[in-house]
């Protein structure tokens, strides 16, 4: 079962590379995986999302916690959490084509981000499975590069209170 | 003053005696300042795995945190064995590595190596050095680190030009760690829980693993066992941390503990595990470790609890305070007199460990398990003798026979299972118990491993007693062959007399011996301990003689091999590529 975990680290060299080090050494691979600055200059936010089954999560996590540069740990449940992801995709775009593509991307409230004699770049922000749905529509017309940020995320402000006794200690 | 002096330091305010060593290249600053006179003792080694185990068998001897010095490259990778030993033995080590200069870093330079990055897995934290000013923070973080929570290994990596930088040194008096929280107390609630559970069990065991030693914890562990009579049995990593002429110590459970101790735990209907981590080589099959108990689990560290079996009773805190409480609340609910009486229960293992006694056969030559009894008669009542060993059949034997009564008497490698460990060990030791008769019951193969820190021994004056139970094969793999590979015995055969270790011994200035019959064993060993000097004793050992009891890896102890009588023929041994 996929997991998402939400982790708190110190701004330092190596934090993030000893907390993915627990998934390596057990042979998990961390499907999507996003670091950045958080409100706190000296604290980065790691979140990332593994295929994991529930027992060895819990282990990994309690080792996490021990690690000198860890701040906190969560999991993200579904539903508890806000989560956005956004994509960048090249896709093959003849000019006769554009019309459609632009008409698609208006469903997906997506941007042309660039555009070349032969192809464009579209932006893409939202849920992750919003933008698995864009790929999939995109897929047959020739994707050509295509890149995500892997998710991040927040827990819900209107869960936080009723949670706060599963934050792992 | 320069960095170099700042790390001596930063040292001597933690309150080091000793680190022991082996300069090198980038860590030339160090060394010079150690020149330039200090009051933490340099001990001088000749391999830096040497100096690792020396550290280690320090802090094991002493409860004090170890430190090794290294140069870069491969003066830290040579250190990499002993981490990897302390961070399976939860053993206190802060380990200080030079390294290249700064602006070199990253470009393949003479002797770079990226240790921090090597040794990750197998250290609690590790630091690379990236300003002069950060040299005593992160001295001091790391002996937090090292000593505080679940202890283990920590590494401090200074590249050489902050050694020689200019800094305005000042010592700090607190850490700043933020992510750094262990536990400071046990969960009163489950406190009485885990007293509750104990006082009414009819058939307790306290399973005592080695973070009881940690936690300097045995006084307690003592007070619980007799308030409750609860018997103890005692892990390798935890063994001397309970008396063991002790009435209720009840020997050491796993693949070659003795049959009455792994029937108490097979039979008991509440486990106390206590700073004890459910190893395989102690539980054998997970499932059929004491099956149907329930379990009440004292940890420091909360991820060991329902890491391999399920606590019914976690208890997450210093054992210290834990085992405390529980000794009080125990013995006030055992004189309320409305708890289960463990009387029967007692009277049951003393019957089974006068039914099943560790046995073994005395036709043929000089018996190992001979030598190890003759060390144990000769020694006895004593507590001034610190027993360590390197890892295989001569480990185990040593366990089974030699009864430790005094905390941190008896140091090996438990977890890693490191061959060599022993010697370096042992000289650690006797840093830390000058007093003490050293003792390192070691094998052949072992020895071969790092015997050159025998020079170690002579010339820093710090003379253990090395007891070779030489059988002239890597034994426990000789074992494994004859018993799982139909006895093709491939690659395992040193020999007896190659080298002659007694004169080995004399060429590094120690004395040697050798013996090889059951007449002249007590008087060479008895003249060997109390020579005062290094010495090494050749114990020419029985070839074929196997560890028994064992308990196959992955098996229930419930199918324990034991010795049987009468002894089969020796087989004749077909060596393969000797």
């Amino acid at each position: 079962m996929i997991h998402t975990l939400s982790v708190l680290v110190e701004n330092k060299p190596g934090a993030l590379v000893r907390v993915c080090q627990l998934f390596a050494r057990r042979g998990y691979n961390i499907e999507s995986l996003a670091v950045g600055p958080t409100e706190r200059h000296d604290v980065s936010s790691i979140t990332l999302r593994v295929n994991c089954d529930k027992q060895p999560l819990e282990q990994i996590e309690k080792q996490m916690h021990k690690l000198v540069n860890v701040l906190r740990v969560r999991e993200l449940e579904a539903g508890d959490a806000v989560e956005r992801e956004l994509a960048l995709i090249s896709i093959a775009a003849p000019p006769e084509r554009r019309p459609e593509l632009m008409a698609l991307a208006d469903v997906f409230n997506a941007r042309v981000a660039d555009v070349g004699p032969e192809s464009m770049v579209f932006e893409v922000v939202g849920e992750p499975e919003h933008i698995d749905s864009f790929e999939e529509l995109l897929r047959p017309h020739g994707i050509r590069e295509l890149s995500r940020t892997g998710r991040i995320g927040l827990r819900r402000a209107s869960v936080r209170r009723a949670n706060r006794q599963r934050v792992l200690q | 003053m320069n960095g170099a002096d700042a790390v001596l330091r930063s040292l001597e305010a933690e309150g080091v005696e000793v680190a022991f060593g082996l300069p090198g290249g980038a860590i030339l600053p160090v060394y010079d300042a150690f020149a330039r006179g200090s009051t933490v003792r340099h001990v001088l080694a000749r391999h830096e795995q040497g100096a690792g185990h020396m550290a280690e068998g320090y802090a094991r001897a002493s409860g004090r945190t170890g430190v090794a010095i290294a140069t870069s490259g491969p003066g830290a990778t040579n250190l990499v064995t002993p981490i990897a030993d302390a961070w399976m033995d939860s053993t206190p080590l802060v380990c200080i590595t030079g390294q290249v200069r700064s602006h070199l870093i990253g470009t393949d330079a003479f002797q770079e190596c990226d240790i921090t990055g090597v040794t990750t897995p197998i250290v609690k934290h590790s630091w690379l050095v990236q300003d002069v000013e950060e040299i005593p923070h992160v001295l001091k973080a790391a002996f937090h680190v090292a000593r505080t929570g679940r202890c283990g290994p920590v590494l401090v990596d200074i590249p050489r030009d902050l050694q020689e930088a200019e800094i305005d040194f000042r010592y700090p008096d607190e850490v700043e760690l933020p992510g750094w929280r262990p536990p400071v107390r046990g969960h009163a609630r489950q406190i009485a829980e885990a007293a509750r559970r104990i006082a009414a069990a009819e058939k307790p065991v306290l399973y005592v693993g080695g973070g009881t030693l940690n936690a300097d914890a045995c006084a307690e562990l003592l007070a619980l066992a007799e308030a409750g009579r609860l018997p103890v049995v005692t892990t390798l990593m935890a063994k001397s941390a309970f008396p063991e002429t002790h009435e209720l110590h009840f020997g050491w459970p796993g693949m070659h503990g003795p049959k009455w101790s792994n029937l108490a735990i097979n039979s008991c209907d509440v486990l106390v595990s206590v700073g004890a981590r459910f190893d395989d080589r102690v539980t054998g099959k997970l499932d059929a470790f004491a099956p149907g108990a329930t379990v009440v689990h004292l940890d420091i560290d909360a991820a060991e609890i329902d890491k391999l079996r399920r606590a019914d009773v976690p208890v997450v805190g210093p054992l210290k305070q834990i085992l405390g409480d529980l000794a009080a609340q125990v013995r006030t609910l055992r004189e309320s007199g409305r708890t289960s009486s463990p009387e029967a229960w007692l009277r049951r293992l003393t019957e089974w460990r006068e039914e099943f006694p560790l046995r073994y056969g005395n036709a043929g030559d000089l018996k190992p398990q001979k030598v190890m009894e003759t060390l144990q008669a000769l020694t006895a009542g004593r507590d001034d003798v610190v027993w360590t060993t390197g890892v295989g059949q001569h480990q185990m034997w040593a366990m089974q026979y030699l009864l430790c009564d005094r905390p941190r008497s008896f140091i090996t490698s438990g977890g890693l299972g490191t061959m060599g460990y022993g010697v370096p060990a042992a000289i650690g030791a006797k840093a830390a118990r000058p007093d003490a008769t050293v003792v390192c019951v070691d094998g052949d193969g072992c020895f071969q491993m790092t015997c050159q820190e025998l020079a170690t021994a002579v010339l820093e004056d710090l003379p253990i007693v090395t007891v070779v139970v030489n059988n002239g094969y890597l034994g426990m793999v000789n074992q494994w062959q004859s018993m799982f590979f139909e006895e093709r015995r491939s690659h395992v055969h040193l020999t007896h007399a190659v080298p002659d270790y007694a004169a080995l011994a004399e060429a590094y200035g120690a004395a040697g011996f050798t013996v090889s019959d059951e007449g002249g064993l007590e008087k060479t060993l008895s003249e060997a301990l109390s020579c005062g000097r290094t010495a090494v004793v050749d114990a020419r050992v029985d070839a074929h003689e196997q560890c028994f009891p064992m308990i196959p890896a992955g098996a229930a102890a419930v199918d324990m091999l034991e010795y049987e009588d009468p002894e089969p023929a020796p087989t004749p041994i077909k060596a393969v590529g000797a």
